[in-house]
């Protein structure tokens, strides 16, 4: 249990095991809300405040739910951080949670919460359950960025805002549903040339 | 009327894969036989059907008059997490040949995000009971014809060449976007 062991379950969800590049997990949201990069990014960080939460209280109840209902007992765990999250985004961000809309509840429902709660909460210590939240989160906060960035650029020819160029030379289709499956799937492709190299 | 305008988005306007992004886990994860695409359909055309109608009657006769909105999202989870466990139960016991072709799929539905999306969709949208369940099995449908048709053009692609790079979800995610790209032909018929 030293330190670098913590550190490699930090970063585990960044590379090793990014959510979204390499476990191909949690796709709906991954595409549904990176038109832009501010979007991609507050979905990110949304989906990791939810995986810290669910992670750290799942670890601690570990020994005390019993094994044949730990799914539903983990998905009320699960559901009521993301209501947490739903309530403070409409509290505070309105435009924000407008713009997410329904992906904010179906947090609840991506597969990379579940999965990490199954994975690996329900077998480690709370301190490392909760550096595996994290940075599981925000490994998915960086892809939908990333994914969010390059819609963003291409479809209107501006990042988070900001424009680099004339919005009539944007691709119109990289801000619309198929520029979504192909953005990421060259992403994902380059991810897997990158890896082997 | 209203139903066929239902229907008709339901399936081809907004496409709840192509167009809307949800499912996108099954789409790309049982979809590569036209056999097993059929078989998660199925299950999913079953099981959001049934899930809609509770989730409506819940949200109209305990959420709204108890003003105790908020517990929308753990409730209807709930719901459709024990409304799976006994549509297995069931289903296992009363035809153990529908078991057979739907029951692997059965408990992945319950992280899909289709079933939820719809049942929040159906309150968002302000649907009555009927309208609600239409709009269940029109997206469900629209859910299969997506799964079947990608499904289709994957047993194809498997026998094509691709750079290393490109094999599995790459090529697949650009093979959905050419389909999403064919379904933006539908925009703008009904509204």
């Amino acid at each position: 249990m030293s330190n670098n062991s913590n550190l490699k379950v930090f970063l585990n969800g960044f590379f090793k095991e990014n959510p979204t590049f390499v476990l191909i997990l949690g796709m709906c949201p991954t595409l549904a809300t990176t038109s832009s990069a501010l979007n991609g990014l507050s979905m990110g960080l949304a989906t990791a405040f939810v995986l810290l939460g669910s992670n750290v209280v799942i670890s601690l109840l570990k020994n005390i739910i019993p094994d044949n209902v730990r799914i539903p007992a983990y998905v009320v765990v699960i559901a009521t951080f993301v209501s947490v999250v739903e309530m403070t985004m409409q509290a505070y961000v309105p435009a924000l949670y407008d713009s997410l809309g329904i992906f904010i509840p179906l947090i609840v429902v991506n597969c990379i919460v579940l999965g990490r709660a199954e994975a690996f909460a329900a077998k480690n210590t709370v301190f490392k359950s909760a550096l595996d939240g994290l940075g599981m989160g925000l490994g998915f906060s960086m892809a939908l960025t990333l994914l969010g960035s390059i819609r963003e650029i291409l479809g209107t020819g501006k990042i988070f805002g900001f424009t680099l160029y004339p919005d009539r030379y944007g691709m119109l289709i990289f801000v619309l549903a198929p520029g979504a499956f192909i953005a990421l799937g060259y992403l994902i492709a380059v991810m897997n040339k990158l890896k082997k190299a | 009327m209203t139903y066929i305008l239902i229907f008709i988005s339901a399936v081809f306007v907004n496409n709840i894969v192509l167009s809307q992004f949800l499912g996108i886990c099954p789409f790309l994860g049982v979809s590569k036989k036209i056999d097993t695409a059929l078989g998660m359909s199925g299950a999913v055309a079953f099981v959001m059907t049934i899930a809609t109608i509770f989730t409506y009657i819940i949200q109209k006769t305990v959420l709204e008059p108890f003003n105790i909105g908020f517990l929308q999202t753990i409730t209807f989870i709930l719901i459709i997490a024990a409304l799976v466990q006994l549509v297995e139960i069931i289903l296992k016991k009363v035809s153990p040949a529908l078991y057979q072709a739907l029951g692997v799929f059965l408990p992945l539905i319950t992280t899909n995000c289709t079933i939820l999306g719809v049942a929040i969709m159906v309150i968002q949208k302000d649907f009555n009971l009927l309208e609600s369940v239409v709009f269940a099995i029109s997206t469900a449908l629209g859910f299969g014809l997506a799964l079947v048709l990608f499904a289709g053009i994957r047993e194809q692609l498997s026998m094509a060449k691709l750079p290393k790079g490109m094999e599995g979800t790459p090529i697949s995610l650009l093979t959905a976007g050419l389909l999403a790209m064919a379904f933006m032909g539908f925009a703008g018929i009904v509204k």
